[in-house]
């Protein structure tokens, strides 16, 4: 969908302004080192349920934190204020805070000025979406559901902003970015179907709010009237935000100091961590690439240092765990940041294939309610959601009761049989754009369903 | 607050205070000086912005402006790892055009900004009433307005004046008692929020607030000499509260340390449970959770009407007026009690975010469901159902945004599970069962979107055999279908055992947004409760 106006940027810090503010508190400053932080931005969202906007919130903020060091003594203050007063008060603060504060063993000197490469994570047509625009891509779901006799709610956001990070040492990074996403759930009036469908992207003009009220409206009326079936193992089919759900949990656990630490999926027995070992089936390449148009990211961190692309696993072996400055040093590494996104190869295989080739097995259109069970094995509990689907002889035959698992994206990714072609997906269970993650379907063996649920 | 509501408070806390518990619980609300201590200009700003969107073409508009603190002290062993201090200051406009909503917030808070975005609600509502099928309607307030309203949370110690050097003492010692315990890890943190906040709505109501919050935490982590498991416990015995840095003092992480080391240790070497189904025996530290998830969201109304289908969910206490005054929550002996009343509560104020007073109401009344959780919208949806039962069609008082950049909508408050009347507490429970687990703190914690099916591990697990603990367990979850496991409820322990626990992230909306709750409970037992084993190997 096209934006009515692109003339109406949201709000926020310019480059400029940036510059001027951190070269303000900076003056402000009599810390051995100082970093400021600022960030600013319009978050816009529009809600709907029953097949009308519910509410709707446009807030603009923008923030300043200042972090102080006074010899190995460190303190931050953030502040949405920024009238000379209240920067001068923050910096004062942070300075006094710190003072008070033990010494850090860990602290490292902050960053001289760095290289960063050019972001690609801005969109004109979501700073510009204005209310009547997302008042209009609401209807374009709320009107074909409702001609349909179904019930619709639904969730659009999108975000614009700046941010930026400057010190006494000479770094300053600035970098602007959008987010939007939208996500819909439709039901049936009787309460008996459910069907979800949803999108995310840094560019709203490439989301298709029509394309996502067939897709729930389908699923909603196939859904209808599930039949409850044994829990168990299952062959799974698993749509792209399914995968995503799963996939993004190993995000968590990329962390060379934790597994180091001995307290890590990633630890080693007998001590250090699996960097080189294969610990998921040969097909599976996970990355981070902050200039990977699908999934971009910003080009640095919260302290300045650049982000890099990093491989995380190649062909199923563990190739990168993420190093902060610090224990990279500890441990005689390169430090490993990369932005957040993640990208997870793919194969061939159509979501046909996929069915055609399963004797019997349970189609999976979204997890829900994922919360950690057991962090030795990245274990995970949650349930299936909005269309879930009995396959029996290569056919989708009827919509089954939802399922609580008890998996860990560890043991999928080991039992892989077969995958499709990524796709940017809507993984956050919120709705909100979350992280940029583009995944592949997948079908695997043995997912391990531990109770069923009447919920629909 | 009812006489009998204000007889059990005072009974429990008191009981509480002689236990050892936090004794800052028996300090009644009215104690409290009524002072304002934010800016008095905000007052002015908050009538101008009502007075602009009235202007407009409002029917009806509130404002709300927040100057919050919080601050942030973390660490790990012997490092201070974070002090953050925050500090967001704001105000947001929401508005009623032509029946629909529009909202509108910003931080940059002049006399002009005020005005432009209190128009900018209007020229958004606006848009939204385009395609309007159903204008909201509000159910009237059932006190006169309220021009002057102050109301602070009952701290002793504003935790912003205590110094830094002192938290990070207090830290720094109680992970060192950990440490001497043969703690492997420890990681300990400090939160601490003071919000002022100045609401006034076209009613005539202008109050003034100002909340504390406070939680102490620590978690220890062991990790096994072949780096083959790790297990960790959390300080759940410590909850968050509506209160000072007197919660801090009296949470005293510092004594409890070493127990919670060599709590962890023990997980190292328990024995995995044999799944099947047994009696479960809950402390109120892991039961409050449970009825977090299991009672206070499926009584929210705006889910039953699936307002909150696409995230939070619908629930299973839909349609109402199927369910109202007919389904059978549980055992004739189960009460639950929602207030935002009890001292020391994460969910305590004198006035909701619409400029309502808070009542206390029975969501369960001798094990039958009979009212729901609401605000002013909410509650015209159940006018037909008040008036059947010659009650007034108002509002509950639940309405609450997270901060001044959040549109208020219907967030939970403290839902309390009462106790019996038979005076018995945890060990009794434990002394009556036969074949069973009693789990002691939260743990993990999932549950569908109807609120049927849910899944609950916890810190602690205790083997019970013929009425006594006989050894430790692991990688313990249960699994429940919501209406059987309430229903299976067949002990309770008395006021005596009654604690409050709670939390600060209980999400929900679209942006989701965070609410702080607590829910009062004494122990439970649950008969046949479904339990699974967690552990894998990798």
């Amino acid at each position: 969908m096209t934006p009515k106006s692109l003339y109406a940027i949201a709000p926020h810090l310019s480059r400029a302004e940036c510059e001027a503010i951190a070269k303000k508190v900076l003056s402000f400053s009599a810390a051995d080192e100082c970093r400021v932080s600022i960030n600013s931005g319009m978050r816009q969202n529009t809600r709907f349920a029953v097949n009308q906007v519910s509410t709707a919130g446009d807030n603009y903020n923008a923030s300043v934190t200042v972090r102080s060091v006074i010899g190995k003594r460190v303190a931050n203050v953030t502040t949405n204020r920024l009238d000379d007063a209240s920067l001068k008060a923050a910096v004062a603060s942070a300075e006094r805070i710190a003072r008070l504060a033990p010494e850090d063993p860990e602290l490292l000197p902050e960053l001289g000025p760095q290289q960063y490469q050019e972001a690609i994570n801005w969109s004109d047509a979501t700073a510009s979406l204005e209310p009547e625009a997302r008042a209009e891509a609401v209807r374009a779901i709320t009107e074909p559901a409702r001609r349909a006799g179904l019930i619709s709610t639904g969730y659009l956001e999108a975000n614009a902003g700046s941010f930026a990070v400057a010190n006494n040492k000479g770094m300053f990074a600035y970098g602007r970015s959008t987010a939007a996403a939208y996500t819909t759930t439709v039901r049936t009036q009787d309460g008996t179907g459910s069907g979800w469908a949803g999108a995310s992207d840094n560019d709203f003009a490439r989301i298709d709010p029509k394309l996502l009220a067939e897709r729930a409206i389908e699923k909603a009326r196939k859904s209808v009237n599930p039949v409850a079936i044994e829990p168990g193992r299952y062959t799974v089919i698993l749509e792209p935000t399914a995968v995503a759900n799963l996939v993004q949990l190993i995000n968590g656990a990329l962390n060379a100091r934790s597994a180091d630490e001995g307290r890590s999926f990633f630890s080693k027995a007998g001590g250090g961590n699996k960097i080189g070992e294969k610990v998921v089936d040969e097909r599976v390449t996970l990355v981070s690439d902050p200039l990977d148009s699908r999934v971009p990211a910003g080009t640095f961190g919260g302290d300045g240092f650049p982000n890099q692309k990093v491989t995380w696993i190649e062909n199923g072996v563990v190739k990168n765990l993420a190093y902060d400055r610090f224990w990279a040093k500890r441990t005689g590494k390169a430090p490993v940041s990369a932005g957040g996104t993640l990208a997870m190869a793919g194969g061939t295989s159509s979501m046909e294939e996929m069915i055609a080739s399963t004797e019997r097995g349970i189609l999976v259109t979204r997890f829900w309610y994922i919360r950690g069970v057991d962090p030795r094995t990245i274990l995970f509990t949650g349930l299936t959601r909005d269309g879930t689907f009995l396959v029996e002889n290569g056919k989708v035959t009827r919509p089954i009761k939802n399922l609580r698992y008890n998996e860990s994206p560890i043991f999928m990714l080991n039992n892989l049989m077969m995958m499709g072609r990524p796709e940017r997906v809507s993984a956050s269970e919120s709705g909100g754009p979350g992280q940029a993650i583009i995944v592949p379907p997948l079908k695997c063996r043995d997912f391990n369903f531990t109770s069923t649920s009447d919920a629909i | 607050m009812t006489a009998s509501r204000r007889e059990f408070l005072q009974q429990s806390a008191a009981a509480a205070a002689a236990v050892g518990l936090a004794s800052s619980l028996a300090r009644p609300v009215a104690a409290q000086p009524h002072v304002f201590q934010g800016d008095p200009s905000h007052k002015e700003l908050v009538l101008r912005a009502i007075d602009a969107a009235k202007a407009a073409g409002a029917e009806y508009a509130d404002a709300r402006i927040s100057s919050a603190r919080s601050q942030n002290i973390g660490t790990r062993e012997k490092r201070v790892t974070n002090i953050g201090d925050n500090e967001t200051f704001g105000f947001g406009v929401r508005v009623l055009v032509r029946g629909a909503w529009g909202f509108a917030a910003s931080s940059n808070l002049t006399a002009d900004e005020v005005t432009r975005v209190a128009r900018q609600a209007v020229a958004q509502a606006r848009a939204n009433s385009a395609a309007m099928v159903k204008p909201v309607e509000l159910a009237p307030i059932h006190h006169p307005p309220v021009p002057n309203g102050v109301w602070r949370s009952p701290i002793k110690v504003d935790p912003f004046t205590v110094a830094i050097e002192d938290k990070v003492a207090y830290l720094l010692e109680a992970n060192a008692a950990a440490l001497a315990a043969g703690a492997r890890f420890v990681n300990s943190q400090m939160f601490f929020l003071r919000d002022e906040k100045t609401f006034a709505n076209t009613l005539g109501t202008v109050t003034q607030q100002t909340i504390f919050r406070a939680q102490p935490g620590m978690t220890v982590t062991m990790v096994s000499p072949d780096n083959r498991d790790f297990q960790t416990r959390q300080s759940t015995d410590i909850q968050p509260k509506g209160l000072g840095y007197e919660h801090v003092l009296d949470a005293d992480l510092k004594r409890h340390a070493a127990r919670w080391a060599e709590e962890a240790k023990q997980k190292l070497t328990a024995k995995p449970v044999e799944v099947g189904r047994y009696d479960l025996i809950l402390h109120p530290t892991h039961l409050w959770l449970t009825i977090h998830e299991a009672i206070a969201h499926p009584t929210e109304l705006d889910r039953a009407y699936g307002f909150e289908a696409n995230y939070a969910g619908t629930s299973y206490l839909a349609p109402p007026e199927d369910k109202l005054g007919k389904f059978r929550m549980g055992p004739s002996f189960m009460n639950v009690l929602a207030d935002r009343s009890a001292p020391g509560s994460l969910s305590a104020c004198g006035w909701d975010d619409e400029g309502v007073q808070p009542e206390d109401f029975h969501i369960v009344k001798d094990g039958m469901f009979v009212d729901y959780q609401t605000t002013r919208e909410q509650a015209m949806w159940l006018d037909g159902w008040y008036k059947q039962q010659g009650k007034p069609t108002r509002s509950h008082g639940c309405s609450y945004a997270q901060t001044w950049a959040d549109v208020q909508f219907q967030r939970m408050p403290n839902v309390n599970l009462l106790p019996g009347e038979k005076d018995l507490v945890w060990e009794d429970l434990i002394a009556a069962t036969e074949n069973g687990i009693a789990i002691i703190g939260d743990g993990s914690f999932s549950i569908d979107q109807q609120r049927y099916n849910a899944q609950f591990g916890g810190q602690l697990f205790y083997e019970v055999k013929n009425g006594k603990i006989t050894g430790m367990l692991k990688d313990v979850a249960y699994q429940i279908r919501t209406p059987e496991f309430w229903n299976a409820l067949d002990m309770i322990g008395g006021k005596r055992s009654y604690e409050l626990g709670g939390a600060f992230g209980d999400g929900k909306g679209q942006p989701a947004q965070s609410n702080a709750v607590s829910h009062g409970c004494p122990p439970t037992r649950h008969k046949q409760v479904n339990v699974i084993n967690t552990g894998r190997t990798a």
